[in-house]
């Protein structure tokens, strides 16, 4: 068995074209192969919004994981949290391009993601919470993946083609996450005395950010009734009996907790965000902004 | 005939079993008989290589919040997972040696096991992601491909999973130096710069000259390198002058040219006072790379722990239950 010829397979110098490339980074367009018809009657500005709304939750929630990678406390989870960041990162590229073709200003899932301020972001203010405690991401993933889980689960039959292609896709990415986080859920619950309290802790951050999740936005309500979208306060039941049930199998009482408050009503999804989120975007946005000129 | 000279010839019998197998070209595994010597040159080998993997997470991962378009973020992301899993199967293949992975990280975190010094240089620029794939990853690719034929088995095996990702990465990163020479002055100025900075820490990722290189001529011998380090050297040089051209760079030795009669490029000497100043702990980010990693797995221990005591607690319940 040889394999000195990989040496000549190396040295080609016109990768363009080839089709040894590793899946996921020829092509630039992630809605390629997906109808992108728009259903009949459907407000293009509200759909665009909430395109925006689940995708910005993925891109930030992905931002926040990415944090981890070459700091986690072992291998297998540097690669399971790349792995669900990756996966949430395809999500939202996909969303962000939907939102962009939708709203027909010529803006690209780049320039959504680098090139949008603060408050022009809509995803809920849940995900910005800061990483590097093991115990708040654990908390931060379950809450999300299990609210995204019962959304995406309705999703799959929106009247629109590309959120039900999109949720159909995403659906199975999210369930593994929702796994991941249960699983981690229980190991640190029942594990020590110590994890138990971090993981309390942890959800001592997240769950005043919960209630967020169920709000029910306009834009939100007005698609739902066209059978776009799903109205985010059905899901309320079914999010409740998951955390339930991770909860009892990981020996938790969920902490009680005062909620955090809206700024005059309004929260992440009108574009109103925690501080945190502004040293997020002042990193990821950095080098795309400072060469306007340069083509990556 | 006594049973100590019964055990010689037995130990005798099974060192020709070893070298025959080596000399056929044939694999060495796990439960076969292997001499120590063997056995530790190994150990060491495949330890070192997997922390290379782990380490070399680092000047990449420094990029990955700040990826500047969510395309190049994917490929990126997706490149140093990979990385993981590549230390992954390496610490797996370095157990069935009878080591434990617990024990290679202690030992990578006192500092007492090295990875490949070039992890030591620091990733400046987002250009950086780009050479790191095209020229690390291509030297990489150079030391690694003879090491699918290594004489021990799972590494060979790992090797070949590896060196395929590998030449996807290498894909990659030169994809990027293209279309950044075909973007702004600014960025054909940072790619110029990053193949300036990390030409010469390439070139030494092949180790000292063939002459200042003890251990070469025993790891030959055992079928686990198959060519010197000055030949591989050549070869990377031969295979990546072309595709600098190709890109429009400059690779910074005045003293590169194509010598027709040889069929090779000639090419200067690294300075490798540097290398061993690197290899001696003083490049420009050894404390902080091992730092980094110390900080993870001592700053995770309570999560190890967690587990470690849900699994037992489980075990016994599951005891109980019986």
């Amino acid at each position: 068995m040889s394999f000195d010829n990989a040496y000549e397979a190396i040295a080609e110098t016109h990768p363009e074209g080839d089709a040894r490339w590793a899946f996921g980074t020829g092509f630039d367009d992630p809605l390629s192969g997906v109808d992108t018809t728009l259903p009949a009657g459907v407000d293009t500005g509200d759909l665009a919004a909430y395109c925006l709304m689940l995708g910005d939750d993925a891109l930030i929630l992905s931002q926040r994981l990415t944090e981890w990678v070459t700091c986690a406390h072992e291998l297998e989870d540097e690669v399971a949290l790349a792995n669900i960041a990756l996966d949430l990162l395809g999500q939202a590229r996909m969303l962000l391009s939907r939102a962009g073709s939708v709203e027909g200003l010529g803006r690209d899932e780049d320039a959504l993601a680098y090139f949008r301020s603060e408050p022009e972001f809509r995803n809920v203010r849940l995900v910005e919470l800061p990483g590097g405690d093991f115990g708040r991401t654990i908390a931060a993933l379950l809450v999300s993946s299990t609210w995204r889980l019962a959304l995406l689960n309705r999703l799959v039959s929106s009247t629109d083609p590309v959120l039900a292609a999109i949720a159909a896709k995403a659906v199975k990415e999210v369930t593994y996450h929702r796994e991941y986080a249960a699983r981690w859920a229980v190991r640190l619950g029942d594990g020590t005395e110590y994890s138990a309290e971090r993981l309390r802790s942890g959800f001592a951050d997240v769950l005043p950010l919960v209630d967020e999740l169920f709000t029910g936005h306009a834009v939100e309500r007005r698609l739902a009734a066209s059978g776009v979208a799903v109205d985010s306060t059905e899901l309320r039941e079914e999010f409740d009996g998951v955390l339930a049930q991770v909860a009892e199998q990981a020996l938790l009482r969920l902490p009680e907790v005062n909620r955090v408050g809206s700024v005059g009503g309004l929260a992440g999804r009108d574009g109103v965000h925690t501080e945190h989120l502004g040293y997020l975007l002042a990193e990821m946005q950095s080098l795309a902004r400072s060469d306007p000129e340069a083509t990556w | 005939m006594s049973t100590e000279e019964a055990t010689i010839t037995d130990e005798e019998r099974l060192h020709q079993r070893f070298e025959s197998t080596v000399e056929h070209d044939q694999r060495v595994e796990p439960r076969d008989w292997m001499p120590e010597g063997y056995r530790k040159t190994l150990v060491r080998q495949i330890a070192q290589h997997a922390h290379s993997e782990i380490i070399g997470m680092q000047p990449e991962g420094n990029w990955l919040t700040r990826a500047p378009s969510l395309r190049r973020k994917a490929i990126l992301l997706a490149k140093v997972q990979d990385e993981a899993g590549h230390g992954l199967y390496l610490y797996s293949a370095a157990e069935t040696l009878g080591v434990e992975r617990s024990d290679l990280t202690e030992k990578l975190v006192a500092r007492r096991q090295k990875y490949s010094s070039i992890f030591n240089y620091p990733a400046l620029t987002f250009a950086d992601i780009g050479v790191i794939g095209w020229l690390v990853d291509g030297a990489a690719i150079v030391n690694q491909v003879p090491l699918c034929r290594c004489s021990y088995g799972p590494y060979a095996r790992a090797m070949i999973r590896i060196c395929k990702e590998e030449s996807f990465h290498q894909r990659q990163g030169y994809e990027l130096l293209l279309t950044m020479m075909h973007g702004s002055e600014q960025q054909r100025r940072d790619v110029q710069d990053a193949v300036d900075r990390w030409w010469w820490p390439s070139l030494m990722m092949f180790g000292p000259p063939d002459g200042d290189s003890p251990n070469t001529q025993q790891s030959m011998a055992w079928g686990i390198k198959r060519h010197t380090n000055d030949q591989l050297r050549q070869k990377f040089v031969d295979m990546t002058v072309p595709q600098a051209e190709v890109l429009g760079v400059t690779l910074p030795d005045s003293g590169l040219s194509y010598n027709a009669e040889r069929e090779h490029y000639e090419f200067s000497e690294p300075d490798w006072e540097e290398f061993h100043r690197v290899l001696a702990g003083e490049g420009p980010c050894n404390t902080q790379r091992v730092e980094r990693r110390r900080a993870a797995h001592e700053g995770g221990s309570w999560v190890r722990e967690a587990a470690a005591a849900h699994a037992a607690k489980q075990a016994e319940r599951g005891r109980a239950a019986v």
